[in-house]
């Protein structure tokens, strides 16, 4: 380790810069959807929504998209609700995140499903050229 | 006579099939990543029941067969697809 610190320290700053950025980019970038129940009102699905958000943030978590589908019939009732809030979350973060944000939903009454997946490189361009193509529609509508 | 023995007369001529080959839409159309976020377009792999189908009868690859496995159980852990129903579509 202390060999390893010394040969870092040695190299010159922009070649530092450029691991920085390289180690950056091996984040892995997850996407996570949750359900929360019907019976919130919108001002408590929105403190829901930020609490899960903080979780993220706190650890260093790099928010990249976010999507709220609203209030969403479900395929099979879940906890006898016919319906959920459905809630998307795009982010870049460590590994360890995973395990706090999943023990925050399962603590969390208000969750009623969730589901957290790695994104693998071609889901990650998938929702970057859906992203880019839903902004490029509301720009025709805007003109 | 001997001729007309041998020869097997139909009413209607037999109709003989002609098979359309399968092919697998994702490699066909360069499709890398399928969506569990999209319930309408996994719909298409599944049967009334909401069993998923066959790679026999849909053509598709066994690489991407496995990935609309995985897509289609992600989409009915939120509860955008049915685990059983009748009639789905």
């Amino acid at each position: 380790m202390n060999a390893f610190l010394a040969v870092i320290q040695k190299l010159p700053t922009f070649a530092v810069d450029f691991l920085i950025t390289k180690f950056y980019y091996m984040l892995n970038q997850y996407e996570t959807v949750f359900i929360a129940t019907p019976v919130l009102s919108e001002s408590q699905m929105k403190e829901a929504v930020n609490k899960f958000k903080k979780v993220i943030t706190d650890s260093k978590g790099e928010i990249v998209h976010e999507e709220d589908w609203g209030l969403k019939k479900l395929a099979y009732p879940i906890q006898k609700k016919s319906t959920g809030f459905y809630h998307l979350i795009e982010f870049r973060a460590e590994p360890g995140l995973i395990a706090k944000l999943e023990t925050e939903y399962r603590r969390d009454e208000r969750i009623i499903r969730f589901l957290t997946m790695k994104m693998e490189k071609y889901a990650v361009v998938y929702s970057e050229k859906k992203r880019a193509r839903k902004s490029a529609e509301q720009k025709q509508e805007d003109e | 006579m001997a001729q007309n023995n041998s020869e097997i007369r139909y009413l209607t001529p037999p109709s003989v099939e002609i098979k359309k080959k399968k092919y697998c839409r994702f490699r066909k159309n360069r499709i890398k990543y399928i969506d569990y976020k999209d319930p309408e377009f996994l719909k298409k792999f599944l049967n009334e029941q909401g069993k998923i189908l066959p790679r026999r009868l849909t053509g598709t690859s066994l690489k991407y067969q496995r990935k609309i496995a995985v897509a289609i159980k992600r989409s009915r852990h939120l509860a955008m697809l049915p685990y059983v129903i009748d009639m789905l579509k």
